[in-house]
């Protein structure tokens, strides 16, 4: 089967691959651009570790067909820090112990950077809505809800908001 | 329709460390030529921390900064032996032959040290800031990496520890029954509040207070990030989890995480933990570990919970809406236990 071009910015930088019709954007950043940062879990949309953002918005990369990224912008978590410097959703997640395991913390973290994009000062209901498509089976979701919230603080120049506990 | 308020307790004694077949585990430090050391092990990390509370086991019992000790569990085709991270025993079995091995590189450390100060290792000792000094003289001192490099370099010695840690297998006295099955038990205490729907059967956990007695909490955040990560999973077995819903039959058994019931971040629970230091002395720095009890009380809590809200028992996992149901209706209607 013919290979179908397809140019878009990858974070910062112009990726040009060629893809197999058909072929899943989660596979194709993988495998064709070497960003692993997309974690394929479940590969049918219920588990949420290969969320990325294109143009801004939460896509589930299993389900979303490589070709339909041409001319768009894709983030994924390598592209949230720059250089040195993590991102505060990364910060935060990392003081806050939000992972153990970790599969499941690149899709939160855009997740959650999509919902700080568009509500830079979100309420507890609207972080747990926020990443309600995301699975963990390790910290009980709290210390993550933390975090998000912790790093909104942060931008926003104030204290942290207090958890539930 | 009446929303009724249930409160369970629970407690346990969770052994670690099984002491049947001896139960071992082995480590191997060495140092490399800059005076980093590095901790080889097959006990794999899974998320629990396996990584961190061996790094700074090692770290303390070398004397050296823990930023200058790296555990790597890459893989055990060749790795030093290990049984596996898993039932409660890591921090406990894996530490302790941490400790043996890091004593060991410590000692050869120490020679080298020595050797380069001229003076003798005994009186020697480490700030914990990658320096060796002589006892009383912190300006007789030499760094860690300069030890490290003379060693390779100079005096053809490695700095390299080997720790195994086996308790003596133990069996069960034909006559008494009597035997040493577990090294040391932690211990933990759980009350669980819910409400239960006795039109719809749901149950809904409203919250958890515990106290979970661990040994030395060797790294409290850890600890206090797997108690609450673990009930989170304890209430997910209780109210929402099963391959097998009808169980012989597969019918209806979920497939996928389409099917498969698990709560998510809309389902949170509040959490109150109480982490209780009592250190045991056969554990590597007193730390026994929370490992799987952190799950294990949360499930007949919740089913305690449950009987006391309407007075239904479920003896089968998990406790979903059907069946406290049917267990309401053929009590001829929610019977509330005791009075809060």
């Amino acid at each position: 089967m013919a290979k179908t071009p397809v140019t878009f910015t990858l974070n910062d930088a112009e990726a040009a691959l060629f893809v197999d019709p058909g072929a899943a954007l989660v596979d194709v950043l993988r495998r064709g651009a070497g960003d692993l940062t997309p974690k394929q879990g479940c590969a049918q949309g219920t588990c949420g570790a290969c969320t990325v953002l294109i143009d801004g918005v939460p896509h589930l990369s299993c389900l979303t067909l490589a070709e339909t990224v041409q001319g768009r912008h894709v983030e994924t978590t390598s592209g949230l820090a720059g250089g040195p410097d993590l991102h505060p959703l990364q910060k935060a997640f990392i003081e806050g112990f939000a992972a153990q395991c970790g599969f499941c913390t690149s899709g939160m973290l855009m997740a959650a950077k999509s919902l700080l994009d568009q509500t830079p000062d979100p309420t507890r209901d609207q972080v747990i809505e926020a990443i309600s498509g995301n699975l963990c089976r390790c910290t009980g979701y709290e210390p993550i809800v933390d975090a998000i919230l912790t790093a909104a603080a942060e931008m926003q120049g104030r204290p942290a908001q207090q958890g539930v506990r | 329709m009446t929303i009724h308020k249930g409160r369970g307790f629970a407690c346990i004694n969770y052994p670690i460390g099984m002491n049947l077949g001896g139960d071992p585990s082995q480590a191997l430090v060495h140092s490399t030529p800059d005076g980093k050391f590095m901790v080889a092990l097959s006990s794999i990390d899974l998320g629990q921390g396996m990584k961190s509370v061996t790094r700074q086991i090692a770290s303390e019992t070398l004397g050296v900064p823990v930023e200058d000790v790296y555990v790597d569990t890459a893989d055990s085709d060749t790795g030093p032996h290990c049984m596996g991270s898993f039932a409660s025993r890591g921090t406990h079995r894996v530490g302790n032959a941490v400790i043996r091995a890091a004593a060991e590189a410590r000692k050869q450390m120490m020679e080298a040290a020595a050797e380069e100060l001229e003076v003798n290792a005994s009186d020697l000792d480490t700030d914990g800031a990658g320096n060796i000094h002589v006892k009383g003289a912190p300006g007789r001192s030499i760094t860690v990496a300069e030890t490290a490099i003379a060693a390779q370099f100079k005096q053809g010695r490695t700095l390299s520890g080997r720790g195994i840690f086996l308790v003596p297998p133990n069996e069960a006295d034909p006559d008494t029954g009597d035997m040493t099955p577990v090294t040391c038990f932690a211990h933990a205490a759980l009350v669980v509040d819910l409400e239960v729907d006795d039109e719809t059967g749901e149950v809904e956990v409203t919250e958890i207070n515990s106290a979970y007695e661990v040994g030395r909490a060797l790294n409290p955040k850890l600890v206090e990030q797997q108690l609450i990560g673990g009930a989170w999973m304890g209430v997910s077995h209780a109210l929402y989890e099963t391959t097998e819903p009808y169980y012989p039959q597969r019918d209806h058994g979920p497939e996928d995480f389409n099917t498969y019931l698990q709560p998510g971040p809309g389902q949170i629970v509040p959490h109150h933990v109480a982490v209780l230091e009592r250190p045991a002395e056969d554990a590597p720095f007193g730390g026994k570990g929370p490992g799987e009890m952190c799950a294990n009380p949360v499930l007949p809590a919740v089913a305690n919970a449950v009987y006391n809200a309407v007075g239904v028992r479920c003896d089968q996992l998990p406790i979903t809406p059907e069946k406290v149901l049917k267990g309401i209706r053929a009590n001829g209607g929610a019977r509330p236990q005791g009075i809060r």
